[in-house]
């Protein structure tokens, strides 16, 4: 008797809400993941330019920049729909991710540089510096490059989190001072005194561990560690989201202060939260910079992070996959929009908010998962 | 003189610091029979004392009844102590040693004091069986919540008190969708599993039927002994039919105190309720 009923608490327990759903939609999720990476790749070495199946380079690097975008959605994504924490600044720890791997990519130029000066990179020759100032060394290291890539965004996004949090800012107050930390970065990167490179930021990249980044190879390589990394951050986030903890971070989306009366410290559960979706978002901007070939402070401006808000509001919040396919979806609308009508598509975009804000709450995802359930419905 | 007497404490070889201390269990000290120990407490919200020089005192293992008009301080004074609202003055202890004041909410929970809210809290897009998860009573550290798997002990715990509040058929089911009752019944099961020394029950038969009602005065009293049972509450036969000992607060401060029958019969009591119309 006692062994039925626990039996029968246990297959509830797996089976809750969308559970099932996100099972089933994450398996498709990572199957096309895998297929596509792997179709483009060998559509692009195998194939000659010009058969029908080429898959030329450019698209391989498009595809790679969607990837890390689709990352830096799934990131929000984690803070946003889970926790219900409106993040309009991750952004910010996109591109300290991405600088961090510029720096490393800017020292990898060595002496190939316009002024061939084998220690300073270019911009710092250009200002007159006479010596590499000391938060540039080590960066020619490339574990300690990527190390910086995590601890940078990761030591601020905690500062800044235990500090909202611990004060229990919460809602549209936290979402400004988001917005006022991009926006403050984004002022502070411009400045040439900086030495991050001012408003031309790091470009002119060569090489990433000795492989050319121009060649075909190492883009591949890019997309194909871009897309493992997005395939196992999302095993991972979901099952952090599936345990007990999961559950904690929704029941304080829904109601905080019971939460703490339950007797757990809230605010350690959404720095935590905080800090997990930040490095996940520095990863995104570390491997963005490589396929694009340039950081500039203009990945702060607080547009950007907003943009990815309505991405993941498009795809579906609450969902991990949801938002990898808002970002997909969205980016590839704007590559091509931009190509036919540049000045057109801030408009589509805000557009777009609106229309799914009205009409699908919980984004494309919801509405493919309320038709499947429908049809469930019927017998 | 200041700065140096605390360098000298810091330097000082036989200082232990504080956070080098091993965190106890849970020890609460109630070798005088009282539990909680509320006294002289004030707190006001712009001039207007919601609670004026309180004092209360809950033996361990009581059933107790706080009543009170409207605005008479009873869910202020279960705020402070669970650690919402911080008082203006006064002390409030929990057994001889666990000063509340200095506490969070969550400490506060950890130490054994559960609340039931006057509004049914329940988490409405968890499931009943979820939202009794959430409450079970364990270690609520992050890494520990990250790797929790259902023990059997936990999962017979929750079954248990699932069966005892007649909701094991609506374990599935969110707790959003739930009656009012059933909501309420959801919340005392949340308060159960998670196993308090002290329970703070803020009007418990609120939108109850009768058989609900008495279903609740049954359990409450079942309760008192191995717990502490502080109740509030406006229904005055269901305080009849379970209190001992009632409080009674008028404007923030304890008017009177006793058995039922002394408080009806107490000339305070009369005047404060009946008006002076007589």
């Amino acid at each position: 008797m006692a062994n039925a009923i626990n039996s029968s608490f246990l297959s509830m327990n797996n089976t809750t809400r969308e559970g099932m759903l996100s099972s089933r939609g994450g398996n498709v999720f990572l199957a096309l993941l895998v297929v596509v990476t792997l179709l483009a790749s060998v559509g692009n070495q195998l194939f000659p330019a010009g058969s029908a199946l080429h898959v030329d380079t450019y698209t391989i690097t498009l595809l790679g920049k969607y990837l890390s975008f689709a990352l830096l959605a799934m990131a929000v994504d984690i803070i946003w729909g889970y926790c219900g924490i409106l993040s309009l600044g991750h952004g910010a720890f996109f591109a300290l991710g991405g600088y961090a791997m510029g720096m490393y990519l800017m020292r990898q130029i060595g002496d190939r540089g316009v002024y061939g000066n084998p220690d300073l990179p270019d911009f710092m020759v250009f200002l007159n510096w006479s010596e590499l100032p000391w938060f540039w060394q080590g960066f020619d290291f490339f574990p300690f490059a990527m190390l910086m890539v995590l601890l940078i965004p990761g030591i601020l996004a905690f500062i800044f989190s235990w500090l909202a949090f611990r004060s229990r800012v919460t809602g549209v107050y936290f979402s400004i001072i988001t917005q006022a930390l991009t926006y403050a970065l984004m002022l502070a990167f411009f400045r040439n005194e900086m030495g991050f490179g001012g408003n031309n930021g790091l470009t002119d990249f060569k090489d990433i561990l000795g492989f050319d980044l121009q060649s075909d190879t190492t883009r591949i390589c890019l997309l194909l560690i871009t897309a493992a990394c997005l395939g196992v951050i999302y095993l991972l986030s979901q099952f952090i989201l599936s345990s007990k903890f999961g559950r904690v971070i929704e029941a304080i989306r829904d109601s905080e202060s019971r939460v703490r009366f339950v007797g757990f410290k809230t605010e350690n559960y959404k720095v935590w939260l905080f800090v997990y979706s930040a490095l996940i978002a520095a990863i995104a901007g570390a491997l963005y910079v490589p396929q694009v070939g340039i950081i500039n402070p203009g990945e702060f401006a607080p547009l950007n992070s907003i943009e990815v808000v309505v991405w993941v509001a498009v795809g579906g919040r609450g969902l991990l996959y949801g938002a990898v396919l808002g970002a997909l979806l969205v980016n590839f609308a704007k590559t091509h929009f931009t190509g036919i009508l540049p000045e057109a598509w801030l408009f589509a975009l805000g557009a777009l908010f609106v229309g799914v804000t009205i009409f699908l709450p919980r984004g494309i995802v919801g509405l493919l998962s309320s038709r499947n359930k429908s049809m469930e419905d019927k017998p | 003189m200041q700065p140096f007497s605390h360098l000298r404490n810091f330097i000082n070889k036989d200082r232990v610091f504080d956070f080098l201390v091993p965190e106890k269990s849970i020890n609460i000290d109630t070798s005088h029979n009282v539990l909680l120990y509320v006294e002289g407490l004030t707190v006001s919200f712009d001039g207007f004392k919601a609670l004026n020089d309180l004092n209360l005192y809950i033996n361990d293992g009581e059933l107790r009844c706080l009543i009170g008009a409207n605005g008479a301080g009873k869910t202020t004074l279960m705020d402070v102590i669970t650690g919402k609202t911080r008082p203006n003055s006064g002390t409030a202890y929990f057994g001889q040693t666990h000063n509340l004041l200095t506490k969070t909410e969550a400490e506060i929970a950890n130490l054994g004091i559960g609340r039931k809210f006057q509004k049914p809290t329940v988490f409405e897009n968890h499931t009943v069986f979820e939202n009794l998860e959430l409450a079970l009573r364990m270690n609520k550290a992050i890494l520990t919540s990250i790797f929790y798997r259902m023990n059997s002990e936990h999962l017979d715990r929750i079954a248990e008190i699932l069966d005892l509040v007649n909701l094991k058929q609506h374990a599935r089911q969110m707790a959003g969708a739930l009656s009012h009752g059933q909501k309420q019944w959801l919340e005392i099961a949340m308060l159960l599993v998670s196993e308090p020394r002290l329970l703070l029950v803020d009007e418990p038969v609120a939108g109850m039927t009768p058989q609900e009602t008495e279903h609740t005065a049954e359990l409450l009293t079942s309760l008192a002994g191995e717990h502490t049972v502080v109740v509030v509450e406006h229904d005055m036969a269901f305080v009849r039919s379970i209190a001992k000992k009632v409080t009674v607060l008028h404007q923030g401060s304890v008017l009177a105190e006793g058995n039922m029958d002394d408080i009806q019969n107490n000339p305070n009591v009369i005047e404060v309720y009946l008006g002076e119309s007589h």
